[in-house]
């Protein structure tokens, strides 16, 4: 229902919530109004319709099968 | 005296064939596509033909906007009549222009399109042999739209057609997919977005000529224009009564293109393209034909993007993962979505 | 970040491992397992990327009521088109709404009678329209799940602060667990675990769908949206199918949170308010849909162009409710391919690109 598409930050204004990201060598001008966490060149969003909608979590990249194994193991 | 200020407007008068009418071919049309068939100013141009079949196509260009990053309307409507002739396996020759241009219309961009006429037909070795303008009040037309239509003769010796199509026969490409239609997209709807895509108008009947005489397994050849590779697959497809398996890992589009279509949720294989060519060619031959085209023909981006199998006229595609998707033709234009 | 090749290899992998525990999961249960994706963008990236043909043999995935278009009702659609013939009216949508037929007509059509309609990407792009062009009404067409409404939410906010009073915005919003509620709560329904829309779930939370397993015994994982993801999601399910287990996990952790995104929730929350909503395919559901609260009535574009449509009745054949409730699949529809079709779409399920039956169509279909 909701295409979204990660791009990183290469540019931001604080001031006026606004981030420039780039994905696949496009830039685009976003709204970062929606993001709590602090957010620097170099990060990755998730946008939606013009809006980060969240930070990517870079150390948390991928849930990998082994993971679930544990997860879904400790039961 | 005619006044030259590049600000200066059509106006209806240029249409009425008189003084300003006379102007305006003097001017920009004679100037710039200055050769002795057009300079005769006869009612009809009249040439020699050489013994053979000719071929014949026209088309009309209404692209807005008229200007865009990679060509304008005035090369678009060179590529578009010389490349139907070319992929017919004719050579083109002379083309007619006809222009209809819209009142208050600036001359100054005439004379822009013009010139891009002119240095696109010397680029394809084509000549304007005869034209016609109208202009008309505004607002009953947008800016300028062009007709062209071209004529050519058969290169001896070729043979394109359905029916020459078999199992086993390889898809080739000249270059990525998509750029044109996303081109002409990103500066007509408001989107915002900051990118270096171009289109890919080009003529391509001087690479064509050439791979047509070293390579008789040429079987089939489509410009991939409007509708893009999908449709255009799938109407050569039902045509000729094969299947087309297609590579997704093989299928060139640039990355810059993937980005957006991403983005936008569109499919870079139902973009229009204007300097692409599908071809299908003898399995024997396919790889020294990519080698050539590549290495000789200055097309690094070309790929043997698939192959045709026995079936009824589907078009399918081995996605990275292996799997298997279906390509139907185009539904509706291509509209940037968020779902 | 994953390379592409990375995720393909990873994709692989994780297929050749998923495809004996589908197998285990057909024999316990003695059919194939019946998975829904909720989400229609991961209707759209199951079939674009080959996974439901790779899938087929051992596992029955259906769509779900996760396709805003497809879940409008067709009455709000015909109120849509009335507006866009009101003088000075223009209306602003993502592309995605063009084509949708209402009872007797669509936005495309009545763009070619002269209604202004313009496509944008981003609501704030609509705003920004608007303030150029002071002498319009521009009226945006609120369509979407939790993932949207905060950016029309956010653009509303924005009219207000710099004072525009030819801005507005109809609501047609909808909210995805009631919906979910309504599709768990029917004694018929077959479904055997259900994958999480991912960016639904970035604003909402993971524990917003707490529900789905605590109450309803459903196996649910969050997924995110490469085919990666998506096998990786339905390997979780299928380990808790055949574990006997139903949990609601999140396998998208890199963007979703256990309580969703503040912000949005708070700018949603300040402009909108739950109301009952009408859905294609469910009726009207409790506390479903959103509406603009009474203090930003100025911005609301069903206040300020009040318009009475008749009942309407769905297209007479279209099953389009059936498949959004995973009953049916897309091609058992009678309209499906004959009737109906994306150059020719009767219901909206085959108008959307992410709907079922077009998803079906273009992807799927075998001859009919």
């Amino acid at each position: 229902m909701c295409l979204g598409i990660p791009g990183k930050v290469v540019s931001l204004n604080q001031a006026e919530q606004w981030a420039v990201v780039e994905s696949f060598g496009v830039r685009k001008k976003i709204g970062i109004d929606l993001i709590d966490e602090e957010i620097a060149p170099g990060d990755y969003l998730m946008v939606h319709a013009g809006y980060a909608i969240g930070k990517i979590d870079q150390m948390d990249a991928q849930v990998t099968l082994e993971m679930w194994e544990e997860i879904l193991d400790a039961e | 005296m005619a006044n030259r200020d590049k600000d200066d407007l059509i106006l209806l008068a240029h249409g009425d064939g008189g003084l300003l009418t006379h102007q305006l071919l003097q001017v920009y049309f004679l100037r710039y596509f200055n050769n002795e068939l057009l300079a005769q100013m006869t009612d009809a141009a009249v040439f020699q033909v050489e013994a053979g079949q000719m071929a014949i196509s026209t088309d009309s260009f209404v692209v807005n906007p008229i200007f865009f990053p990679g060509g304008d309307i005035g090369k678009l409507a060179v590529c578009g009549t010389v490349n139907d002739l070319a992929v017919s396996g004719a050579q083109p020759l002379y083309l007619t222009a006809s222009f209809i241009i819209e009142e208050g219309f600036s001359l100054g961009s005439m004379e822009k399109i013009v010139a891009s006429i002119a240095q696109t037909c010397r680029e394809a070795d084509v000549r304007i042999i005869a034209g016609d303008t109208k202009v008309v009040g505004r607002g009953q037309t947008d800016k300028v739209f062009i007709t062209t239509t071209g004529v050519g003769y058969l290169l001896p010796g070729v043979n394109l057609g359905y029916q020459r199509l078999e199992p086993g026969d390889k898809v080739l490409v000249n270059g990525c997919l998509g750029n044109h239609g996303l081109s002409i997209l990103l500066q007509r709807e408001s989107l915002g977005l900051e990118s270096q895509v171009v289109s890919d108008c080009a003529p391509l009947n001087g690479m064509i000529k050439k791979i047509l005489s070293r390579f008789p397994g040429v079987k089939f050849m489509r410009d991939l224009t409007r509708g893009g590779l999908a449709t255009n697959a799938k109407e050569i497809a039902l045509s000729a009564r094969v299947d087309f398996w297609l590579n997704e890992t093989a299928l060139p589009v640039e990355e810059g293109v993937r980005g957006i279509t991403n983005l936008l949720g569109l499919d870079p294989l139902y973009l229009a393209n204007e300097g692409k060519f599908l071809m299908v060619v003898a399995a024997a031959e396919a790889d020294a034909l990519l080698k050539y085209l590549q290495e000789e023909l200055s097309a690094a981006e070309s790929a043997i993007i698939g192959e045709l199998r026995s079936g009824e006229g589907n078009v399918f595609m081995k996605t990275a993962l292996g799997g298997t998707r279906r390509l139907d033709m185009m539904a509706g234009t291509p509209l940037p979505r968020i779902c | 970040m994953l390379s592409k090749a990375q995720e393909t290899d990873a994709a692989r992998q994780a297929l050749a491992r998923l495809l004996p525990l589908a197998e285990e999961a057909a024999r316990r249960l003695g059919r194939r397992a019946v998975l829904m994706e909720v989400c229609g963008t991961h209707t759209m990236a199951i079939a674009r990327s080959g996974i439901k043909s790779l899938l087929a043999g051992s596992l029955d995935l259906r769509s779900g009521p996760g396709c805003p278009v497809c879940v409008t009702e067709q009455r709000d659609i015909d109120k849509i088109i009335a507006m866009a013939g009101q003088p000075g009216v223009v209306i602003a949508t993502f592309g995605d709404m063009l084509r949708v037929p209402g009872t007797k007509t669509s936005l495309e059509v009545e763009r070619a009678r002269g209604a202004r309609v313009e496509i944008f990407y981003s609501p704030m792009e609509a705003v920004e329209f608007a303030a150029r062009h002071p002498q319009k009404e521009v009226v945006f067409l609120g369509v979407g799940f939790e993932t949207t409404t905060p950016a029309l939410a956010l653009s509303i906010a924005a009219a207000k602060s710099r004072g525009l009073t030819n801005y507005s915005v109809f609501s047609v919003h909808k909210l995805v667990p009631p919906v979910m509620r309504a599709l768990l709560s029917d004694p018929d329904l077959n479904i055997d675990g259900l994958l999480l829309p991912g960016h639904v779930c970035t604003i909402t939370g993971r524990k917003a769908f707490d529900f789905v397993s605590a109450e309803y015994r459903a196996p649910a994982v969050v997924a995110g949206f490469e085919p990666v993801d998506i096998l990786e999601a339905i390997y979780a399910l299928l380990k808790q199918i055949t574990a006997g287990q139903a949990r609601t996990l999140n396998g998208y952790a890199r963007l979703v949170r256990e309580e969703g995104n503040r912000k949005a929730k708070e700018i949603m929350a300040e402009i909108f308010e739950p109301t009952g909503a009408a859905w294609r395919g469910f009726g009207e559901i409790a506390q479903s849909g959103l509406t603009i609260r009474k203090s930003y009535a100025d911005y609301d574009a069903a206040v300020r162009f009040p318009v009475e449509v008749p009942e309407a009745l769905p297209p007479k054949g279209c099953a389009c409710g059936e498949v959004l409730k995973g009953k049916i699949t897309a091609d058992k529809c009678k309209l499906f391919g004959r009737v109906c079709t994306p150059s020719s779409p009767v219901g909206p399920c085959m108008v959307s690109l992410e709907g079922a039956c077009a998803a079906y169509y273009q992807y799927e279909r075998h001859e009919v």
